[in-house]
């Protein structure tokens, strides 16, 4: 019992950090990779390894300086705000976020011995709808964080932020259902593990070639119950200050940038391990590669978990950077545009998906 | 579940549904609620419930609860004071509370006295997605469409009641 | 393994700490989460049962309370909207009298 329970802590260790590497991975990837595309340079002030490098990576300053900055501020309450909502407002914002990782699996199965362990936290039968059920809680974030500050801009950027993120959980519920459909089942590692499975035995079965229209209308769904650019209305940079999380100072800040960092790795994980065939490496195996025509390469068990993980985190690394490149790219949407888009656009595409979906599986068989 | 956890998240729920009902700001008493449906979640996860479990999260706690906060936050009632400006009728608070306190010693009185046998180690998938459905659309199939129906009308009943008058 | 019982128990307990916030509190909104309070308590007894016999029977009751308990929120919530309009208090002692 010990030894599972010793287990169960690493998994929910390596993946707490698997995740909160990413994003602050992503932080720096975001300030620099913007500065690229803006064709500037970026953060370059605080630079210790001078003289080097011809360029400035930025690495000291966006991941040693500024969380410094944050962290080392004074926590600034507002005069008539509730203190205990205050505190708790960041709190409800990163741990649904976070808590949603548990149902992510990011390998196969690792055997140790006679121990053969899932590489996936908390194995549920329900995966699909406890991610949807998390990212529901992640409404009270924003909502909170409104009110709380008894400020009216923030409120105004709450009711907005929340009103957007309650009407794209449908579309994105709705934009999943495919997904379901299709494979048969809601267990995240069940989905990952059939998406190993080739089509005419030489195209790997991964959900998208199944799913094209359910994926976009996901990731765009996603982007927008993550309040990024082109649906960051509710922040508002330019009209509302920072949106909801204005009177927030310190670590609580740093709290709501990281769920805002956070959940774009989420809605990447869960567009990976639904659409792009999670840790599945192409023809690869437990037991090494067995390509289509025939030849098989065997490869030691380790070597093959190492692979595995490594596809994972890649897969989610290149979505991330496509929602960077997407922040970065477009204007943005005008509320009654944006709701628009949710209830008339996406939501009657989603159901004519699972209309699709449902009746093709029908007839196929 | 052990009795050690039963007894903590029992006391958690009693504490927070207390919380709602007896606090006097309204914002907080509907945090004590999403808290409270929470709890009931994990609950029902230990009661084999999966599907249900995750329902109430994402119908309850995710939806229903958001709603409260949207309406508390429009109307605005930050006048947390005013209720307790209009207290009155002591007698008949107190007569509350004494009933409310009886009327839960004698109905776990009565329940813990029921002798139930150990239940049976469930079916293969009980609580899962697919026998809830099964049962869902075979034999509960009429009550089932009467729901959709029924959300309908309460969508559109809901719309009409919030609309602004225009002139 | 806890007895069946105890969850009754907590249901109960649950039930009637609802029964007592309908009762007392005097704002209409309290009032309302009271009531939800009331149906999460039945439908933590329906759970409980439907382990109790093996049967799923009881946790498609849950769904259908749910759902029910969904649309009455929305209704419910709509017409405290639309009578705070015309007057302007969450009161459930002023709201009480039907006048003109």
């Amino acid at each position: 019992m010990w030894a599972d329970a010793g287990i169960a802590a690493v998994k929910s260790l390596v993946m707490l950090l698997l995740a909160l590497n990413l994003t602050v991975l992503l932080l720096w990837i975001e300030r620099k990779g913007s500065a690229l595309i803006q064709d500037r340079i970026g953060a370059n002030r605080a630079n210790i390894f001078g003289g080097i490098l011809p360029f400035n990576l930025g690495i000291v300053n966006t991941l040693i300086a500024d969380p410094i900055k944050m962290f080392t501020k004074e926590d600034v309450i507002p005069d008539g705000a509730d203190k205990l909502l205050h505190f708790f407002g960041p709190f409800l914002a990163v741990f649904p976020v976070l808590v949603t990782f548990a149902a992510v699996p990011f390998g196969d199965v690792l055997v140790i011995g006679d121990r053969t362990i899932n590489l996936q936290v908390a194995d549920l039968n329900v995966g699909i709808l406890y991610v949807l059920a998390m990212s529901g809680l992640s409404v009270y974030g924003v909502v909170l964080g409104g009110w709380a500050t008894n400020s009216r801009w923030s409120l105004l950027g709450a009711i907005r932020g929340s009103a957007q993120m309650i009407s794209y959980e449908i579309a994105m519920g709705l934009g999943l259902i495919g997904a379901i459909l299709v494979f048969g089942t809601l267990d995240l590692q069940a989905i990952a593990r059939a998406q190993g499975a080739l089509i005419w035995g030489v195209i790997p079965a991964w959900g998208i070639i199944y799913q094209p229209l359910g994926f976009l209308i996901f990731l765009v769904a996603g982007i927008a119950e993550t309040k990024r650019v082109p649906f960051d209305l509710p922040e508002g940079e330019s009209e509302l200050t920072s949106g909801y999380f204005t009177e927030y100072s310190g670590s609580k800040q740093a709290t709501y940038m990281m769920s805002d960092f956070a959940e774009i790795v989420v809605v990447s994980a869960l567009a990976t391990t639904l659409f792009f065939g999670a840790w599945q490496v192409p023809y690869l195996a437990r037991d090494g590669f067995h390509f289509p025509g025939g030849f098989a390469l065997a490869l030691p068990q380790l070597v093959v978990v190492v692979m595995q993980v490594a596809s994972f985190v890649l897969k989610v690394l290149v979505l991330c950077c496509f929602q960077i490149l997407v922040r970065w790219s477009l204007p943005r949407y005008r509320y009654d545009q944006l709701m628009d888009l949710g209830w008339k656009t996406l939501l009657p595409l989603a159901l004519a998906n699972v209309l699709l979906t449902a009746t093709v599986i029908v007839l196929a068989g | 579940m052990g009795p050690i956890t039963f007894a903590v998240l029992a006391t958690a729920l009693v504490v927070s549904a207390l919380t709602v009902v007896v606090h006097p700001s309204p914002v907080k008493s509907a945090m004590a609620l999403v808290a409270t449906l929470f709890l009931l979640a994990v609950v029902f996860v230990f009661l084999g419930a999966h599907m249900i479990a995750a329902l109430q999260v994402i119908v309850y706690a995710g939806a229903i609860m958001v709603l409260f906060l949207f309406v508390i936050m429009l109307l605005n009632l930050s006048d947390d004071g005013a209720e307790a400006r209009h207290r009155g009728r002591v007698v008949f608070r107190l007569g509350a509370w004494i009933g409310g306190g009886v009327l839960a010693v004698e109905l776990s009185a009565f329940f813990l006295r029921v002798p139930f046998p150990e239940p049976a180690t469930p079916p293969a998938g009980y609580g899962g997605a697919e026998a809830v459905a099964t049962a869902l659309f075979v034999d509960y199939l009429l009550p089932f469409e009467l729901t959709s129906i029924l959300l309908l009308v309460a969508v559109v009943g809901a719309v009409v009641l919030a609309q602004r008058r225009t002139a | 393994m806890v007895p069946t019982s105890w969850y009754l128990a907590l249901s109960a307990v649950l039930f009637a700490i609802g029964a007592v916030g309908v009762l007392v509190r005097r704002n209409i909104i309290v009032v309302f989460m009271a009531i939800e309070l009331m149906l999460n308590a039945v439908n933590l007894t329906f759970v409980a049962f439907a382990r109790q016999l093996g049967s799923i029977d009881g946790q498609v009751i849950v769904f259908f309370v749910m759902t029910v308990a969904a649309a009455e929120a929305a209704v419910g919530l709509a017409i405290i909207i639309a009578a705070f309009r015309n007057r302007p208090t969450v009161n459930v002692d002023e709201l009480a009298v039907l006048r003109w």
